[in-house]
C-alpha cells in the first residue's frame, strides 16, 4: 500500500462525503484496512468500499454514482445530491413568531397572553388550508406539543409480577428458595408486558393535500421525538420513506425533500400503486403487521380503483387498524364519491377528518384506543356510493 | 487446508462453490474481509436470496460449528446468552436435603448451585466459549425481528467477544467467532451496530448463476429442467407478483418437479406444482391469468 494509493482512496471518501454519505472516521479506517488486505486494484477497492462505507441500498446507489465519477470523471451532479440532503440548521418557527411581535412585548404581556389564549381556541377548529403564515407557525407549535400514545398490545417480553397466578419465575423462585433451605415456599411469577403498537403514517403529498399532510407529518415528527414507534411515508406518484428524516431533522425539510423526489409532480396521486409499493417493500414484510396504519388522502386516485381495493385488502389482512384521514370529510354534505375512496372504504376501520387541530386531537384519542366510532355506519348509509 | 484465514477473495469464492454456494464477487469480498478483519457481516436482501445459506456454507467450508440464533420479539439474555437450569437446581437442592448433605452455609449452597454444571449455554455464550478449536460461525438470523434493546445488548457482546456472568466471572473467546447477521429490513437496524459491521446487500443472482446454483443444489434434476425452471422463474419475477419468487423457491420447484419424475417443463406439471413457487392465492391467479402455456412456451423455447 503506497502513500499514493492512500491519497487516492481518501479522495473517494471525500467525494462520498460531498455527495452526502456519512462516513465516520471508524469506517474510513476500516476501508483503508480492507483495501490493504484485499489489494489495491480498482475492483477490490470498489467492493471494499461497498462493504465498509455503505449501510443500506440507498447508500449503495450514491456510492455507485460517486465511484463512477471517481474512476471515470463522469459528471454526476454532486451539487444536486447535496441539495437533497436536508440541512440540520434551520430557523426555529417560534423565533419567526417572536420577531413579528411588537418589540415592546413587556408592556403588553397580559394582553398578548389573553390574545394567544383566544387565538388557540379559534385555531383549534380552523382548517389547515386556510391558515396564514402566523397562524401556521402557531399551529405548528401546538402540534409539536401534541403527544401520541398508541394503543398497546401484549409483548412477548415478560417481567416479574406481584400476582400469584401466571408463568412461574424460576429464576427468582430458586434464588429465594436458598433462604428457606432449598424449599421453594415463595413462588414467584412473571407477567407479559405491554408495548405500544407501531403507527404507520402514509400521507398523500399531492397539491390539494399538501397543507394537511404537512400538519400530519409535523404531528408524526412530534411523535418520533417523543420516542414512540412511528413510521412515516409520503405518497405522490411514488412512495418515499420519511422516518429517518423525522428522527432528527426538520420535518418541513423532510417533506420538501420528498416532494423534490417526485418527478412528474403534476401527475397526481396513484394511491393503489403507492400502497402496492408500501405493501411489497415494507408492509407485509412486517412493518404493518399488528400496527395502526393512518392514511391521509382525499381518495382521488388516478390509478385503477380495483388495484387500490386489492392493496387495501392486503393491508387490512396484516394491520391491526386502518384509519383513513380525509380532510374533505369536514365539508358539509360530503359523501365518499371519489372512486378511490369508495374502493378503499370497506377496508377502513375509522374514517375521520384531520383538517384541524381539534380533529388531530380526535386522531390522537382514536390512536390511543380511547374513542371508537366504527366507519360501518357511514358505509351502510350510502351503499350506492360504495358500489359505484 | 485451514480456512480460518483465507488468502484471497477468490479462495473464498471457490471454497464456497465447493460447498454448494455460488457467491458473486461482492459477497465473496465481503466474507473475505469479515474473516480477515474479524468483523461481523451484516447481510440484507429480499427473502429467499440465500442470506442464511451463507452462514451454513461458510460453516461447512471452515469446519467451524454453526451456531444459530433465530431472533424474535422479546428475545432476551436468558434465551440468547445463558440461563441457569432451574429445574435441576431445585432437584439438586431437594436431593441434597434428602441425603442430608446440604450445607447450612447459604454462601456455600449458592456457590454450588451457580456453578458451570447448572449453566445452560445459549448460542451467544456458546460462540465465545473456549471449547472451539476452529472459529465457529455464529448466525444471528433476522435481527430486525428482535427489539431494539436486544441490539444494544448484542453490540456489547460483539464488541468485546466476552461475556460476564456475575456468579461465575468473565468468559472470553479464545477463537473469535465469524459473525453473520441477517436482516429483512422490516425496521432499520441501529446505526451503531451497522457501523461496526461490514455490509452487503444480497441481490437476486443473474440467470446463468441461478442455473448454476440450482444444478449444484439439485444435482439429480436434469440440466434441461434446471435451465427451463430458472428461466420461467425469471419471467415470473417480471409479472408483478406480491411475492416474487427467490432462489430458494427456484430450488424448491426444481426439487418438486424432479420428484414428480419430470425431466423438462410441461404446462400440466407447472400448474400442479405452482404452490412450490407462488405462495399467495392472488399470485397464483395472476400467473394463471397470464397464461401458463405461454410462460412455459417462452421458457422452453431457446431464444438466445
Amino acid at each position: 500500500m503506497t502513500a499514493m494509493d492512500d491519497q487516492g482512496i481518501l479522495g473517494l471518501v471525500e467525494l462520498l462525503r460531498t455527495a452526502g454519505l456519512s462516513v465516520p472516521v471508524g469506517n474510513l479506517v476500516s476501508f483503508v484496512e480492507a483495501v490493504g488486505i484485499a489489494g489495491g486494484d480498482l475492483r477490490s477497492i470498489y467492493w471494499c468500499g461497498r462493504a465498509t462505507l455503505t449501510h443500506s441500498p440507498i447508500d449503495i446507489e450514491v456510492y455507485d454514482r460517486v465511484y463512477r465519477h471517481w474512476i471515470l470523471g463522469t459528471e454526476i451532479g454532486l451539487t444536486e445530491m447535496v441539495a437533497s440532503i436536508p440541512e440540520s440548521l434551520v430557523v426555529d418557527d417560534d423565533g419567526v413568531t417572536n420577531d413579528e411581535q411588537p418589540e415592546s412585548s413587556d408592556v403588553e404581556t397580559s394582553d398578548s397572553t389573553v390574545l394567544r389564549f383566544s387565538r388557540t381556541e379559534t385555531l383549534r377548529s380552523m382548517d389547515f388550508a386556510e391558515l396564514d403564515a402566523d397562524e401556521r407557525s402557531e399551529v405548528d407549535r401546538l402540534i409539536a406539543d401534541m403527544r401520541l400514545n398508541a394503543m398497546t398490545r401484549l409483548s412477548r417480553r415478560r417481567r416479574p409480577s406481584k400476582r400469584a397466578s401466571g408463568v412461574p419465575d424460576l429464576r427468582r423462585t430458586v434464588r429465594e428458595s436458598l433462604r428457606t433451605g432449598g424449599e421453594p415456599i415463595n413462588r414467584r411469577t412473571l407477567q407479559r408486558t405491554r408495548v405500544a403498537r407501531r403507527v404507520v403514517i402514509i400521507a398523500d403529498i399531492s397539491g390539494s393535500m399538501a397543507s394537511y399532510s404537512r400538519s400530519l407529518i409535523r404531528y408524526a415528527h412530534a411523535a418520533v421525538s417523543a420516542r414512540s414507534q412511528v413510521e412515516a411515508f409520503a405518497l405522490g406518484t411514488r412512495l418515499t420513506r420519511l422516518t429517518r428524516e423525522l428522527d432528527t431533522r426538520d420535518p418541513d425539510k423532510a417533506l420538501q425533500r420528498a416532494s423534490d423526489s417526485v418527478a412528474d409532480w403534476s401527475g397526481g396521486t396513484r394511491l393503489g400503486e403507492g400502497l402496492r409499493q408500501f405493501n411489497d417493500q415494507w408492509g407485509t414484510k412486517g412493518m404493518a403487521r399488528g400496527s395502526i396504519v393512518v392514511i391521509l388522502s382525499d381518495g382521488w386516485d388516478r390509478g385503477e380503483p380495483e388495484q387500490l381495493a386489492i392493496e387495501m385488502a392486503r393491508l387490512s389482512r396484516v394491520a391491526h387498524r386502518i384509519l383513513w384521514v380525509n380532510p374533505l370529510k369536514a365539508s358539509d354534505g360530503y359523501a365518499p364519491l371519489a372512486r378511490g375512496m369508495a374502493a378503499a372504504l370497506p377496508f377502513v376501520d375509522e374514517f375521520i377528518e384531520g383538517h384541524s387541530l381539534a380533529s388531530l386531537d380526535r386522531l390522537s384519542s382514536i390512536l390511543s384506543g380511547n374513542s371508537s366510532r366504527p366507519v360501518r355506519s357511514m358505509v351502510t348509509s350510502t351503499p350506492e356510493e360504495v358500489t359505484r | 487446508m485451514s480456512f480460518a484465514t483465507p488468502a484471497s477473495v477468490s479462495d473464498v469464492e471457490s471454497g464456497l462453490a465447493a460447498h454448494g454456494y455460488l457467491a458473486d464477487e461482492g459477497l465473496a469480498t465481503a466474507i473475505f474481509l469479515a474473516m480477515s478483519m474479524g468483523r461481523p457481516l451484516l447481510l440484507e436482501g429480499e427473502p429467499g436470496v440465500g442470506k442464511t445459506e451463507v452462514a451454513k456454507s461458510l460453516s461447512a467450508l471452515t469446519g467451524g460449528e454453526l451456531l444459530r440464533l433465530q431472533c424474535y420479539e422479546g428475545l432476551d439474555a436468558s434465551q440468547a446468552l445463558y440461563e441457569w437450569d432451574y429445574p435441576r437446581q431445585l432437584l439438586h437442592l431437594r436431593a441434597a436435603e434428602a441425603a442430608g448433605t446440604i450445607s447450612s452455609d447459604v454462601a456455600a449452597v449458592e456457590n454450588e448451585l451457580y456453578s458451570e454444571r447448572f449453566l445452560v449455554r445459549r448460542p451467544l455464550l456458546d460462540a465465545i466459549s473456549d471449547r472451539h478449536a476452529v472459529a465457529p460461525v455464529l448466525l444471528i438470523d433476522e435481527l430486525d425481528r428482535a427489539d431494539d434493546e436486544f441490539e444494544a445488548f448484542l453490540l456489547e457482546v460483539l464488541a468485546d467477544n466476552a461475556v460476564t456472568i456475575p456468579e461465575l466471572g468473565t468468559f472470553r473467546a479464545t477463537v473469535p467467532p465469524i459473525v453473520i447477521i441477517t436482516s429483512n429490513r422490516t425496521r432499520d437496524v441501529h446505526d451503531a451496530l451497522k457501523r461496526r459491521c461490514l455490509y452487503h446487500w444480497v441481490e437476486h443472482p443473474d440467470l446463468e448463476r441461478e442455473i448454476a446454483i440450482v444444478q449444484s443444489r439439485v444435482p439429480d434434476a436434469s440440466e434441461l429442467l434446471s435451465r427451463q425452471v430458472s428461466r420461467l422463474v425469471a419471467e415470473l419475477r417480471t409479472i408483478g407478483l406480491f411475492k416474487p419468487p427467490g432462489v430458494a423457491e427456484t430450488i424448491d420447484w426444481v426439487m418438486a418437479l424432479s420428484a414428480l419424475g419430470r425431466t423438462e417443463l410441461d404446462s400440466a406439471s407447472v400448474d400442479a406444482s405452482l404452490g412450490a413457487v407462488v405462495k399467495y392465492r392472488e399470485d397464483a391467479e395472476r400467473v394463471r391469468a397470464h397464461g401458463i402455456d405461454a410462460l412455459v412456451d417462452s421458457a422452453t423455447t431457446p431464444t438466445k
